[in-house]
């Protein structure tokens, strides 16, 4: 190792993660009057998951046109460079540091930036098989929807030619979008939960493209010496299948990729697996925020870009401002079984108490039903929601605020007998 | 192959190591440093494909070996040399100690026995300790710790990086090594081995069976009989993502059982906490599938011990197969030229130098030992040291979970023993072995390999064929 003195750079803005949330904020920071905006991009170009989404559709209301991924990536990217964002890519943020630091290596070079306010902006990924812990061997040709993609998109190389899909949300349906761009069809989708987790009219596409589709399947197992050869289970029936494969595409459970956070000083919500932060993305330390997927799994690449600008407007005034933590903030919690996580998990009171995005409330169950936010057992909000487990609801932050909490916000759903 | 079966002097080989899991690396590399020609025939595609292939990578003492067996001296000077040759080696060792917990009653009990058992072997400096300086020590751990003892020697280091470095320090003094030759059969005539090999004949005065899960297949093929049956033993492994690694100091031990040592919940050399391994007998000498009940039973294990562990990520499950048999004991045998190195249980990455002196010392000197014997670079691939990645002029970092750069996978892509597959160039790189397992740098990887790996990552689909990508 070569030691040399470490250099350091200043900016106002440096924001970790170059994909739809970073570089709508960074534009949209700049339009705003901040100074110098700088992207760490650790990926050889900027755009993040969309640079491997081949399909459509994004951007059309964030550019009024109908795009695939790849072209709405170059979109944002050349959107930040025009207003003078500066980009880095090959640029990985190794750690956090206390204050608004960051430890930086780019083009195998290391140096640190210190920023008035860091913003993370570092995505989800999938879940790995191991963290699925699905049962069997080990054999190649077992992949990720994210690494699938990246494979024929970026890299113009096919994993497999008959893989089974593992997992029936929306991202399960655009693996099977890349399988059609390789000319190849996947054997089958196969699910653990008894229904699809995407919308149900999604199954009418399956028909068309002739993917069989098993539901409520258990004791899940994948088998292959050295390439894979098969995937067992159970059918809802209680009959033992095995389906012949070349491959497995484990698909969705979105997890943020919190690895930066997880290493630093910022307080981690286990729950949502992001940052715990207030309704403007603050984390615990108030040099940081947070935006985009990275906060709680998962949203769309627009809705991710709309909350980069939300933040950037929120960041760029915090400028001005003296770098402490807002007093008055109450906890937002559940309290059902139903709720996986709520994210933002404190909100600032009081009186330019505020919301502009929604209040995510991440489920492990289904839901149909009534929810309900109560403040030291006051009903601030009660609405009704339906969604499918692995999903989200949002529950209208505004308005829960708008009753003026005085304490922790618990949500859960309304006893019905 | 150029050679015909024989040295590059064109007579046979002094002696053919059959099997490059740790063990056959090591007797690979004390042959060859010992003056030998060696021949490494290896039925796989690359090294380390069986019971070496997933361990719990302890440095063991062998406090609590049998006294007086050949595994308790085998790790005793297999554990001495290992410290010695380390840093020369650049492998790297994570000394951090072990605790032998009891959590019931019994196993209280059990510990004076055990105290006692490893001073007799020559363990000196394992002490008791008091259940207030435990919970000292590790501040994570359960309250429900009722007592235990410390065993300071017990080490964590990295299982592929030392089998390579031995296998390559044996190359780089003249060795050979044969990937994809299984030893199908052979005999002895004129003191003379001929082996049959799925690659052609190769001809060896000594043999020695390092045949790890098919050691008595392979002395069956070979002597028409074996003394002992290989059942392997299955080892089940949750591995936690790096911030779990802040839980725990020391590698914590339950009290051993007769047939394992049980459930450890340990640090990695990689920086990971790991969870494992369970002990499954089989009849299946491939079979290191894992499944989703015995996962989640060590996971709550590992909870149990270590409650802090329930909001730590998963990063990896693996399997191992120890190469068990009927008896408690390795199987070193030797006979007409033949040496059988059996049954090299749940100590061999430990005992492994030992073996080799051991076999080294067996079959008596073959040549003169080379006076300064060349010591090829391998790349440290710990945590606790300073990687490629915080070295000036890397070329970028390709996998980001693993901190893996473009540098360390060409070198190892353009060196002596490149990897047949991706399986390989994680375990000389650690590419795709982190928390994402290969979400993020797959797609490279493919890129990066093209062209150059045995078993491509792509599989032609037509479709994709000359079709032009940018
Ligand atoms: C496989 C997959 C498929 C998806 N498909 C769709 C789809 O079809 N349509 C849709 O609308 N949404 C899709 N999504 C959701 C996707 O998360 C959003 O589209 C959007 O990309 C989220 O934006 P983001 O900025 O939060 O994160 P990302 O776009 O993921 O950007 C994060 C960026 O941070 C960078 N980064 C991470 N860590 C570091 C570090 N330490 N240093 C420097 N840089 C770092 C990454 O390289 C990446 O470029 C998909 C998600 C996945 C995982
Ligand atoms: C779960 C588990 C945990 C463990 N933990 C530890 C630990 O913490 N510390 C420790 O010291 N030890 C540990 N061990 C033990 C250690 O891993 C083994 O003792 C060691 O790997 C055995 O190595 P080997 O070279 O004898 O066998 P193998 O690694 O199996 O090598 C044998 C080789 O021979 C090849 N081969 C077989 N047949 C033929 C043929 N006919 N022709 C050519 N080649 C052939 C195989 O392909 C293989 O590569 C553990 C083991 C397991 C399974």
């Amino acid at each position: 190792m070569t030691e040399r003195a470490i250099a350091t750079e200043q900016c106002c803005i440096a924001i970790v993660g170059g994909g739809s949330a970073g570089l709508a904020l960074a534009a949209e920071a700049r339009r705003l009057g901040a100074k110098n905006v700088v992207v760490l991009e650790r990926e050889q170009s900027a755009g993040g998951v969309p640079r491997h989404c081949g399909h459509y559709p994004f951007g059309l209301r964030e550019y009024g046109r109908l795009m695939k991924g790849p072209d709405y990536a170059r979109r944002n990217v050349a959107a930040a460079c025009a207003v003078g964002v500066d980009l880095r890519t090959g640029a990985t943020v190794s750690r956090l540091l206390p204050g608004g630091g960051l430890e930086v290596v780019q083009d195998g070079y290391a140096y640190t930036v210190r920023a008035e306010r860091v913003v993370l902006c570092t995505g989800v990924r999938e879940a790995s098989r191991a963290q699925r812990m699905i049962s069997g061997d080990r054999p190649s040709g077992i992949v990720t929807t994210g690494a699938l993609q990246g494979m024929v998109y970026l890299a113009g190389q096919a994993p497999f030619r008959r893989p089974i899909i593992l997992g029936s949300e929306l991202v399960s349906y655009s693996a099977i979008q890349t399988c059609a761009h390789l000319g190849i069809r996947p054997v089958a989708m196969v699910e653990e939960e008894p229904n699809t987790l995407a919308p149900g009219q999604l199954q009418l596409y399956l028909r068309l493209r002739g993917v069989p589709l098993h539901t409520g399947v258990s004791d899940l197992a994948i088998r292959g010496k050295g390439r894979v050869e098969a995937v067992s289970f159970t059918d809802m029936t209680g009959q033992r299948l095995a389906i012949e494969t070349d491959g497995v595409i484990i698909s969705g459970r979105f997890l943020p990729e919190s690895a930066l956070l997880r290493a630093s000083h910022l307080e981690v919500d286990p729950l949502s697996g992001g940052p715990v932060t207030d309704q403007h993305g603050r984390c615990s330390d108030p040099a940081f925020f947070a935006a985009g997927n990275l906060l709680r799994p998962a949203e769309t690449s627009g809705f991710c870009w709309r909350e980069g600008r939300r933040a950037a407007a929120h960041v760029v005034a915090d400028l001005a401002r003296p770098r402490d933590m807002d007093r008055h903030t109450v906890a937002i919690r559940a309290e059902d079984p139903a709720i996986g996580f709520v994210s933002p998990q404190r909100v600032v009171i009081g009186r330019e108490s505020s919301a502009s995005g929604p209040l995510h409330v991440g489920l492990a169950l289904p839901l149909n039903g009534v929810l309900q936010a109560t403040s030291a057992g006051r009903v601030l909000w009660s609405g009704a929601g339906k969604a499918r487990p692995v999903r989200r609801v949002h529950l209208p932050l505004d308005k829960i605020l708008a009753a003026r909490p005085e304490a922790d916000i618990v949500v859960s759903r309304v006893e019905v007998r | 192959m150029s050679d015909h079966g024989r040295s590059p002097g064109g007579a046979p080989f002094d002696v053919a190591i059959i099997g490059a899991g740790v063990v056959g690396c090591a007797i690979a590399r004390r042959l060859t440093l010992d003056g030998a020609r060696v021949v490494v025939l290896e039925k796989a595609r690359d090294v380390l494909d069986g019971a070496s292939k997933g361990n719990s990578a302890i440095l063991h003492t062998g406090f609590d070996a049998p006294p007086g067996s050949l595994e308790q001296a085998c790790v005793a000077s297999g554990y001495a040399e290992y410290l010695n040759i380390a840093p020369a080696l650049n492998l790297p060792i994570l000394k951090s100690g072990a605790m032998v917990l009891a959590w019931t009653t019994e196993q209280l009990a059990a510990l004076p026995g055990l105290i006692g058992k490893a001073h007799r072997n020559g363990v000196p400096d394992v002490a008791p300790l008091e259940r207030d300086e435990i919970l000292r020590r590790e501040p994570n751990l359960s309250r429900d710790v009722l007592g235990g003892f410390e065993v300071p020697g017990e080490y964590l280091i990295d299982p592929w990086t030392t089998a390579h470095a031995y296998i390559l320090q044996a190359l780089a003094n003249g060795a050979s090594l044969r990937r994809g030759a299984e030893v199908l059969g052979g005999h002895r005539g004129k003191e003379i081995w001929t082996l049959n090999t799925s690659t052609g004949d190769v001809h060896a005065h000594y043999v020695i069976n390092c045949a790890g899960l098919y050691g008595d297949v392979v002395d069956r093929r070979l002597l028409g009989r074996s003394t002992f049956k290989i059942r392997p033993r299955k080892g089940q492994f949750v591995v936690f993502d790096k911030p779990a690694s802040a839980l725990a100091s020391a590698i914590l031990l339950p009290v051993p059982s007769k047939t394992t040592k049980g459930i450890v919940v340990c640090r990695t050399i990689f920086g990971n906490l790991l969870v494992g391994p369970t002990a499954e007998d089989q009849d299946d000498r491939e079979d290191a599938s894992t499944d989703r009940a015995t996962l989640e039973a060590l996971r709550g294990q590992g909870i149990k011990m270590l409650p802090g562990l329930a909001d730590c990520e998963i990063t990896a499950t693996y399997a191992g197969l120890r190469p068990a048999c009927e008896f408690p004991e390795y199987q070193v045998m030797q006979e007409d030229g033949y040496v059988t190195v059996g049954a090299i249980r749940s100590t061999g990455l430990s005992a492994a130098l030992g073996i080799a002196r051991h076999v080294a010392e067996m079959i008596g000197p073959l040549g003169t030992p080379l006076t300064e014997p060349v010591i090829p670079l391998v790349d440290r691939l710990s945590e606790h040291h300073p990687r490629d990645w915080q070295c000036d002029g890397h070329d970028g970092i390709v996998c980001h979970c693993e901190l893996v750069t473009r540098r360390e996978i060409e070198r190892v892509l353009t060196g002596p023993m490149p990897p047949a597959s991706l399986q390989g160039l994680k375990r000389r790189t650690r590419v795709t072995m982190g928390r994402c397992q290969g979400f993020y740098c797959l797609p490279e990887l493919a890129r990066i390999t093209t062209g150059r790996l045995e078993v491509p990552m792509d599989v032609p689909t037509g479709m994709s064929e000359g079709k032009d990508h940018d």
